[in-house]
């Protein structure tokens, strides 16, 4: 893995732009028409607007959304950074960051969060606070939060229409009588500038709090699905959750990343070969950055 | 109902409507409605006079037609008819599962003077749906979810009312049930397990969950044993005498109608053919119909 | 350290390209030429194409044989490779009877109207292994008719290549509603997403691109009886070639710049009358109704599957079945059958959950806890077990 801070080293496979295929693959037309459906999803915070998503060549339900959404956006001198679990040297990542650097050769890639302009993610967000002059694109799955309840999307599009919500309110409140409190892990629900219930994809609840009011823009592609919804800057998101029982983020007590030491940081567990487990960032950026900082200090 | 903690009411205006009389809580007129097409025959070949519901020029349907009446607070009014006659249609049309194709209706809580049930936004609509009317179906399955616990389903009217609080919630969907004499033991269980007159029971809770100015009964007992069916109705009319509801309940049984109605609409092939009080119209039934369907019941 | 074994990077991803970079190929062995492949995988490279959503045998074969004959990888290429294509303009809409037909069927009548073509199909054939042809020989074409065309059917004179439409006749018999011309803009599923329910044209585009063994499954369901009632009646399946015509830019007129092959297939069953008419004393006249499969290619049995997808999907929109089965239902069939979205969310599973994974074994942690701690292990009881200060 590359240190933070420097552009990545061209990648070993073949990198000049591909011959035959148009700047960021997509042909501009399309780019444009995914634009407008970007921009009617800005409007309607939290609204997943339907959009004639393309096929791309990353498989569908590998990024093919969030890809869509970056291809769509990028130009010369944007800084694109990519992760997938919060880690930039994640196969996948790797690859579509790949492809974007093959298509548009005029864009820098990165790993360090702060120099990027655009942060395209599968499952995770930066630790480091985003600023207002950075987009996040989000990789979606499934992007109907309804899904689990019902799976007809006529009946899930009248129940966002008229926000008859209390089948899933009532769906929680199972859960609490079921198990005494809320299970839900990754891609807890929340409800967005008051109005619609929307998917955070699924991001652990850890990194739900810096949605709320946060100064970039979050962009979400489904590309499978073929939707794409928005949370813009300054937008109120409040997980569900009851006064009793409130919403709570995932807690680490008493343990650390064993890499940088971190006790403030998305943690993911590890085995080891002893059947032992030690913990890691997520965000390996994140963790870098942290390591070399205290081996400066030291 | 004033037993009951009174849930907070945040779109309530209050100001009564106009052009409704005083005391009335909706107001429905000309409700129709049609299944399929429709042609400017249908109405005048259809009907009670020539004992059909489907139009011989277009093949529509006509559920429902010219439907008006009055409902006055705390008073219950009884549609009785045989099998489709459109008394069911009628229930749906106000409770909001299906939409009337003309007509309008007028509900005291919108507050606004003639601002119509009936064109009213989808998310208002719900909030009706949601706040002011409750309905205790036919059968269990159309009013309750089986997937979720009998409390659950309490729990999702409050819920829609945007009670956010479990301890709350379960307080008052355990006051719900107990008042409905569901055992407080049985609240987490499924209503799959449960009676069909337990059933019936937890459906009436649901409807009065968020204590709603309408209640409405189709055929709420006809699917129960008689035994049963008389500790339900009892129920009912406890309900009638502690709070200011009004109920409208249809049933083709003239015994339901005689019991919980004060006034009744006795309807045919879509039309409403004789209305008054209901001792009167059962005494001395005016129109064929009414007297072939007094006279069946007492020979 | 053990965890950089999930996210192998960069070189990892270099040392697999090198490896998909040189198939199986013994040193010295040729590819096989594109044409060889287009000619000899022919029902491969059609299944791509129509699963592809483009019309393209060149491309379709070039995919074929990068994929190493996985058929939905290749499928996906194609369908990738045509993201990337402006829309320049749109074909006229042509009619089936245009079609230079090659083979053509009716399964409803004995004779037909221009006759019945067996033509070039393996279903009357016996399906044996041609043991002693394992090592190849250079191909002797028969001798074929002076116009390249098959034998003229019926021992009749000379076949033209074109045929009424058996539908036609049944028209004309009375027997199917009348053609209503249809003036509405068809949907477009490729630049609208679907948002259902969604009406005939978006759907039969969904079936034309669906994945094949998808479509098969799902319409062998409903002739089973889930959905499917009575199974129809075969009216007429043809293979053959249509004219893609164009408005000239100049001269603005109709312009025939080439043709594609398709197999389209016209299925016929027994309506049931129309629900608002039932018990009004009003006899409608009994008809048949007529189902819908075209795709690029020959593959008829996707043809035919479409077809009976299609009737039951009527069926299913029309809300004339009390029970619905999955072939009915419009979001179960074309939200399950693509085929380049269902394999790459089925093989996305070997990405990396770990994120999700560890978030969710946090909440099993909690509730084993709990579990383990009696007074913690159940919800909230009814009222009156809760202490007073949660009130």
């Amino acid at each position: 893995m590359s240190a933070p801070g420097h552009t990545l080293p061209a990648a070993a496979v073949e990198t000049a732009a591909l011959p035959g295929y148009n700047y960021a693959f997509l042909d501009e037309l399309s780019k444009k028409a995914i634009r407008r459906a970007t921009l009617k999803a800005v409007a309607i915070p939290g609204y997943q607007v339907p959009f004639g998503s393309r096929e791309l060549p990353i498989a569908r339900g590998w990024g093919t959304g969030g890809l869509q959404l970056t291809l769509s956006l990028i130009g010369p001198g944007d800084v694109v950074k990519v992760i997938d679990q919060g880690a930039d040297d994640s196969v996948n990542a790797v690859n579509i960051r790949r492809l974007i650097e093959r298509t548009a050769p005029d864009v820098t890639t990165t790993t360090e969060t702060a120099a990027a302009t655009i942060i395209q993610s599968r499952h995770r967000i930066p630790e480091l606070k985003l600023r207002a002059d950075q987009i996040m694109i989000y990789q979606v799955p499934l992007p109907e939060p309804l899904r689990v309840i019902e799976r007809r999307e006529a009946e899930t599009r009248r129940m966002h229409g008229e926000a008859d919500y209390s089948r899933m309110w009532v769906a929680l409140y199972e859960d609490i009588v079921r198990n005494g409190r809320i299970t839900r892990a990754a891609g807890y629900p929340v409800l967005v500038h008051h109005r619609h219930i929307m998917s955070p994809s699924p991001v652990p609840r850890w990194d739900l709090p810096p949605l709320h009011m946060a100064e970039n823009l979050s962009l979400y592609g489904a590309g499978r699905e073929k939707r794409i919804y928005a949370i813009p800057p300054f937008t109120d998101v409040a997980p569900l959750a009851f006064d009793d029982y409130p919403f709570a983020v995932e807690a680490f007590p008493g343990r650390r990343c064993a890499l940088c030491g971190s006790e403030t940081t998305f943690l993911v567990p590890t085995p080891d070969e002893h059947g032992q487990s030690y913990d890691v960032c997520s965000d390996t950026d994140w963790c870098a950055a942290n390591r070399q900082q205290k081996a400066s200090e030291a | 109902m004033t037993a009951l903690a009174s849930p907070a009411r945040s779109h309530h205006a209050a100001p009564a409507a106009e052009t409704v009389a005083p005391g009335v809580v909706l107001a429905v007129r000309d409700m129709t409605k049609l299944y399929g097409p429709g042609c400017p025959e249908c109405l005048r070949q259809t009907g009670p006079a020539v004992n059909r519901t489907t139009c011989p020029v277009c093949g529509t349907v006509v559920a429902c037609a010219e439907i008006t009446f009055d409902l006055k607070a705390g008073a219950t009014l009884g549609i009785v008819g045989e099998s489709g006659s459109g008394k069911t249609t009628v229930l749906r049309c106000l409770y909001g599962d299906t939409g009337p194709t003309t007509g309008v209706a007028t509900l005291l809580t919108l507050g606004q003077p003639g601002r119509d049930l009936f064109t009213l936004d989808p998310q208002d609509r719900r909030r009706v749906r949601n706040f002011d009317i409750g309905m205790v179906y036919q059968t269990p399955r159309q009013g309750l979810r089986f997937s979720i616990s009998a409390g659950g389903n309490v729990a999702e009217r409050l819920l829609a009312a945007e009670w956010r609080q479990i301890k709350r919630i379960r307080d008052r969907a355990a006051e719900l049930l107990d008042r409905m004499e569901v055992p407080l033991s049985r609240m987490d269980d499924m209503p799959a397990n449960f009676s069909g007159g337990m059933q019936q029971r937890v459906q009436i809770a649901k409807a009065l969950a968020n204590e709603p100015v309408i209640l409405l009964l189709d055929e709420m007992t006809s699917g129960l044993d008689v035994s049963v069916q008389a500790g339900v109705l009892d129920l009912v009319q406890e309900i009638q005498h502690e709070s200011n509801i009004a109920v409208i309940v249809v049933s083709h049984d003239l015994g339901v109608i005689r019991l919980l109605s004060d006034t009744a609409m006795v309807m045919k092939n879509g039309c409403i053919v004789e209305r008054g009080v209901t001792d009167q119209i059962l005494e001395d039934p005016r129109h064929p119909y009414t007297q072939l369907l007094v006279s069946s019941v007492n020979s | 350290m053990a965890y950089t074994s999930v996210r192998a990077g960069a070189e990892a991803i270099a040392a697999a390209e090198r490896l998909i970079q040189s198939p199986g190929l013994e040193n010295g062995e040729a590819l096989l030429e594109l044409r060889q492949v287009r000619n000899q995988f022919r029902a491969a490279v059609d299944q791509i194409m129509g699963e592809g959503g483009l019309y393209a045998p060149d491309l379709a074969a070039l995919a074929l044989r990068q994929a190493e004959g996985d058929m939905a990888e290749a499928a996906f290429m194609l369908r990738a490779y045509r993201s990337t294509l402006p829309r320049l303009g749109y074909a006229h809409p042509v009619r089936g009877d245009e079609m230079e037909v090659v083979r053509r069927i009716s399964s409803a009548f004995r004779d037909i109207p221009g006759g019945q073509l067996l033509g070039r199909t393996r279903d009357y054939t016996q399906r044996l292994l041609d043991l002693d042809r394992q090592t190849a020989n250079a191909f002797v074409a028969p001798e074929r008719s002076e116009n390249g065309h098959a034998p003229a059917p019926n021992g009749a004179g000379s076949w033209s290549g074109y045929a009424k439409k058996v539908s036609d006749t049944m028209r004309a018999m009375g027997l199917i509603p009348p053609l209503v011309d249809q003036t509405a803009e068809p949907d477009d599923i490729t630049r609208h997403s679907m948002r259902f329910p969604v009406r005939r044209p978006a759907w039969l585009q969904g079936l034309a691109r669906g994945e094949t063994g998808a479509l098969v499954c799902l319409a062998y369901s409903a002739l089973r009886g889930y959905g499917g009632g009575d199974h129809g009646t075969i009216a007429d399946l043809r293979v053959g070639d249509l004219p893609l015509r164009v408005t000239h830019p100049f001269t603005n007129q109709p312009l025939t710049i080439g043709t594609y092959r398709v197999t389209e297939c016209e299925m016929t069953g027994r309506e049931k009358p129309p629900a608002t008419a039932a018990g009004n004393g009003h006899h409608q006249p009994a008809m048949y109704g007529l189902s819908y499969g075209l795709v690029f290619g020959q593959n008829e049995r996707k043809a035919i599957s479409m077809s009976v997808l299609d009737s039951a999907l009527m069926a299913g929109a029309g809300g004339g079945e009390e029970n619905p089965a999955p072939a009915n239902d419009q979001e179960m069939v074309l939200s399950n059958t693509d085929g380049i979205e269902s394999f790459g969310f089925v093989e996305h599973l070997k990405l990396p959950h770990f994120v999700t994974f560890g978030s969710g074994l946090q909440v099993t942690e909690q509730l084993n806890l709990a579990a383990a701690t009696p007074a913690n292990g159940h919800g909230p009881g009814p009222a009156e077990d809760v202490d007073d200060e949660f009130r």
